[in-house]
């Protein structure tokens, strides 16, 4: 067991763990953000998608050790970023999220774009995703939120 | 009620918790002093059980452990029939049948508790393929390893098959199991109390399922058993029966542990023990005019049930009745039989075995099409069933249904017969590896429970006013994704004539919700909407009989509200609206002769999938897809639509992606990573239409949950077909697969 410094949601946070502890469980457990989903625990589903220093990275394959002094972001603290809030709220508005354990993770996922792509494409955002399951959806209306938080205003059909 | 939220796309109500990570799922929760469960399973698919021991290196002091000897009740999971144990006894009949339970305060040291169990096991032959069960060399049900059969007719096909006029077409279809694979795995957290006696909360679709399921086991009366649903991330079918097992196995191990205890399935253990899509095979026998008349039909549908009974005799009559389609045909003959196998038990998953039975038709229309030269949407049009006319069982169509305006408008918006040309002659003129094609096909949906369920189930649905003159919708319907919370509100809210902020809708308990029945069969907006809407009017009636409330069913002004609902607390203890479903009149299914009125209402729709065929890679990709249904009226258009797409997607997944690898009856493939479910990149641009209800404007609302799993598989084979010449007949048809259809048809 080691203690681990790091910056959680722009709070330092030191946390007394296994050094191969998964990041999931040390989020979930220890500083309490549940947010964080386990879908699959093998990085395939995405749903425990979190940002490390702002990149995307699924909570289950990250070694707790591997994050001292880095800056974890999760879908508790990224709607502090009003272009992620906006896209929160179009997940809403269109229809994005309906069972929601895949919708943290995606909308982590997805942040990364809106911050970094305005304007992306339908097919920029499906393959921005692809990392992530959603089995509810169909993603038809996953992408148009986030196209509409992209600002980007493109649809690609559906009622 | 034009001014009023339903047809209106309100915003999901939980939608906030959700986009935010507020929302609490199951493995989310944690209660004082709470364990860990595991369940130990069999590595095998049939064997006698000689004994369990316990290895050595683990604290087996600090375990609870729960054999089947230590159950409370009957050794019993409460469903159809009680063949099925909680833990197998004696005999092990399907590879991880639950064996023995454990919980320990630390959820690693559970785990070890796992991993140091030895069953002494003695095998036993098993059946893990539907020719070997019917074969019969080994039983391993009943006499014969079939669990059910159902047989109806109507004319005389054999007569008909050996007109001389007549084409007679033949063909086998086949359709393999499938994983639900919601993203939340199971689970549930179980508390005991003497005294108070058996909680539960979890991840499931059926409150009341779970309830009967714990006051069988335990014995106790019904108020002393409480089911929670938390926030249940996906069920499709995967949490209708499955979560009354997981919550037994939390409950003994919580009375036995003293502590409160979760039991949480990882994905390996859900995909491996938890019930899938039956596989099917039907062969259909069919005679046709060369005009494309539809003149008999012969069906035999056959599906793996698996080891235990369970629900498969209803999934087998929904798919037997759903075998012969939205069609004409005056000579019809089905025989539907449900086989047992060794494998762990199939069960429900939307549309509960009207895929399977849509699947064969559909594909069946194609090839006969092609055998007469004619286009496969004109083939079914001339086929289309019309008002006054019956179905296979006999159930005559009373509403003005117009499927023939459904197929039009599909076909329509997917430019099928401009397409069709510019595919045929793209193919003929390339020289690269790519082919294009399309492909349709046209199906209804019933909704509601089959036959007489409904009656059976005699659901009630209550609406409770507060002091503050709000609503609450007490039903034990479950939010599961599909947007529950907010179509009630929505119906209450109209039905009550008051603003949507004053509806509230809570999470089902079953100390406080009445049962509504399960939350499956495309019935929760159709059948509970209903009553709810009903049992709105009712609490209204009772104000106004009380000369709190003005006559009318409009809007009414919320603060006069509020001061009628005060004025009536203030002389009665509470005040709630009821109402218990009713049969619409006329309605009858006699289940012996397998016969009547099926379903009391019918969604149609008629589906369009255009796809792209690397004939390199043998890689189906579908470019655009289209979805046209006539569902009563619309709630909320977005809600609607959301689910139409996810089902297509779904239905995407089962026809091209989606493969359950059994070998010796065990599921060699239950991960994310070697069963693959579509990704964003691998789904297209789904493009829904509502028509508008062939009742009208005001028409009732149908069940639309199930409907996009029946027609997209189909649609996509026949594209297939169209773009390559090809005859696949089985679903999934992932490139291993095609590879091998497309190498047999060059042959």
């Amino acid at each position: 067991m080691i203690d681990i410094e790091l910056v959680v949601n722009g709070r330092s946070q030191r946390v007394h763990a296994h050094p191969l502890a998964r990041l999931l469980d040390v989020l979930r457990e220890q500083l309490g953000l549940c947010g964080t989903k386990e879908g699959c625990g093998e990085g395939e589903c995405g749903a425990c998608s979190v940002l490390i220093d702002d990149v995307l990275v699924n909570a289950c394959l990250v070694p707790v050790g591997q994050c001292e002094g880095s800056r974890v972001d999760t879908i508790e603290g990224i709607g502090a970023d009003p272009r992620v809030a906006a896209l929160q709220r179009a997940f809403v508005d269109v229809g994005g999220a309906q069972c929601g354990i895949c919708t943290p993770g995606m909308i982590v996922a997805a942040s990364a774009l809106v911050r970094t792509r305005p304007r992306a494409t339908p097919a920029e955002i499906r393959t921005a995703l692809a990392g992530n399951l959603c089995r509810c959806t169909g993603y038809v209306r996953i992408v148009d939120a986030v196209a509409q938080a992209c600002g980007a205003g493109e649809s690609e059909g559906g009622a | 009620m034009q001014d009023g939220f339903v047809g209106r796309s309100v915003p999901r109500r939980e939608g906030h918790d959700k986009v935010t990570g507020a929302t609490a799922y199951v493995d989310d929760l944690s209660l004082p002093g709470m364990w860990h469960g595991v369940t130990v399973r069999s590595p095998v698919a049939r064997a006698r059980l000689l004994g369990v021991e316990l290895g050595e290196g683990v604290p087996w002091h600090e375990f609870a452990i729960v054999g089947p000897d230590d159950l409370p009740g009957p050794n019993v999971v409460k469903l159809i029939d009680t063949d099925q144990p909680l833990l197998a006894a004696d005999e092990i009949r399907h590879c991880d049948e639950p064996v023995l339970l454990l919980a320990h305060p630390d959820r690693a040291m559970a785990e070890r508790g796992r991993a140091a169990v030895r069953l002494r096991l003695e095998p036993l032959p098993a059946v893990t393929s539907l020719d070997d069960a019917l074969r019969g060399d080994v039983v391993v049900w009943g006499r014969d390893n079939v669990f059910r059969e159902y047989r109806t007719a109507k004319g005389d096909v054999d007569a008909a098959l050996a007109d001389p006029d007549v084409v007679v077409v033949e063909g086998v279809y086949e359709t393999g199991a499938q994983e639900q694979m919601y993203i939340e795995p199971q689970g549930m957290i179980a508390q005991f109390d003497a005294e108070r006696g058996v909680t539960v909360r979890g991840s499931l679709q059926c409150p009341y399922y779970v309830h009967a399921a714990l006051v069988a086991l335990f014995q106790l009366p019904p108020q002393q058993v409480r089911v929670i649903q938390t926030a249940t991330g996906g069920g499709f079918g995967g949490k209708e029966e499955y979560p009354s097992v997981i919550a037994a196995h939390a409950a003994v191990l919580a009375r036995k542990a003293g502590h409160p205890v979760k039991l949480i399935y990882d994905r390996v253990e859900d995909v491996r023990a938890t019930t899938k899509r039956h596989p099917s095979r039907t062969h259909h026998r069919t005679a046709v005019r060369r005009d494309g008349t539809l003149v008999a039909m012969d069906i035999d549908f056959i599906i793996d049930g698996g080891a235990y009974l369970t629900l498969s005799p209803v999934v087998l009559s929904r798919g037997a009745i759903h075998s012969a389609g939205p069609y004409r045909c005056e000579h019809v003959r089905i025989r539907a039989r449900a086989i047992a196998t060794s494998h762990p038990p199939h069960g429900a998953f939307r549309g509960f075995g009207a895929p399977q039975s849509v699947f064969a038709l559909e594909r069946h229309l194609d090839v006969i099409a092609a055998r007469l030269g004619l286009d496969p949407a004109a083939l079914r049009r001339k086929n289309l069933l019309q008002p006054g006319e019956q179905t296979a069982v006999g159930q005559v169509v009373r509403e003005p249904i117009a499927l023939d305006r459904v197929l039009d408008r599909a076909l329509a918006l997917s430019h099928w017969h401009e397409r069709r040309a510019a595919h045929e002659a793209f193919n003929r003129s390339t020289d690269g590896p790519l082919r294009r094609g399309i492909g349709v096909a046209t199906f209804m949906h019933g909704a509601g429970f089959t036959g007489a369920g409904e009656v059976h189930l005699a659901s009630v649905a209550q609406v409770q006013a507060e002091r503050d003159g709000t609503l609450t919708v007490l039903a034990a319907s479950t939010e599961i994704g599909q947007g529950t919370n907010t179509v009630f509100a929505q119906i209450v809210a109209d039905a009550a004539g008051l603003p949507l902020s004053r509806v509230r809708v809570g999470q089902p308990d079953t100390a406080v919700v009445p049962d509504s029945g399960p939350t499956v069969a495309s019935r929760t907006t159709m059948v509970v909407g209903t009553l709810l809407r009903r049992a709105t009017a009712s609490l209204r009636q009772t104000l106004r009989d009380a000369g709190l409330l003005p006559a009318g069913t409009g809007p009414v002004d919320p603060e006069v509200f509020t001061q009628a609902v005060a004025r009536y607390l203030a002389d009665h203890e509470q005040l709630r609206g009821e109402a218990r479903y009713e049969p619409p009149p006329g309605i009858a299914w006699d289940e012996k002769a397998f016969r009547g009125d099926a379903y009391a209402s019918y969604a149609w729709a008629a589906y369009v999938a255009d796809v792209t065929v690397d004939l390199r890679t043998a890689e189906v990709r579908v470019d655009d897809f289209v979805a046209v249904q006539e569902v009563g009226r619309v709630v909320n258009p977005v809600l609607a639509a959301g689910q139409i797409e996810g089902g297509v997607a779904q239905a995407i997944g089962w026809a091209l992606f989606e493969q359950v690898v059994y070998r010796d009856g065990r599921v060699a493939n239950p991960q994310m990573t070697n069963y693959i479910i579509p990704t964003a990149v691998d789904t297209p641009p789904i493009r829904v239409e509502f028509m508008p209800p062939f009742l009208g404007d005001d028409a009732p609302s149908k069940g639309i949950g199930e409907l996009p799993m029946d027609g997209p598989a189909p649609a996509i084979l026949a594209a297939v077909q169209h773009a390559t010449g090809a005859v696949p007949t089985a679903i999934p048809m992932l490139p291993e697969q095609l590879a091998q259809v497309l190498q047999e048809a060059q042959s």
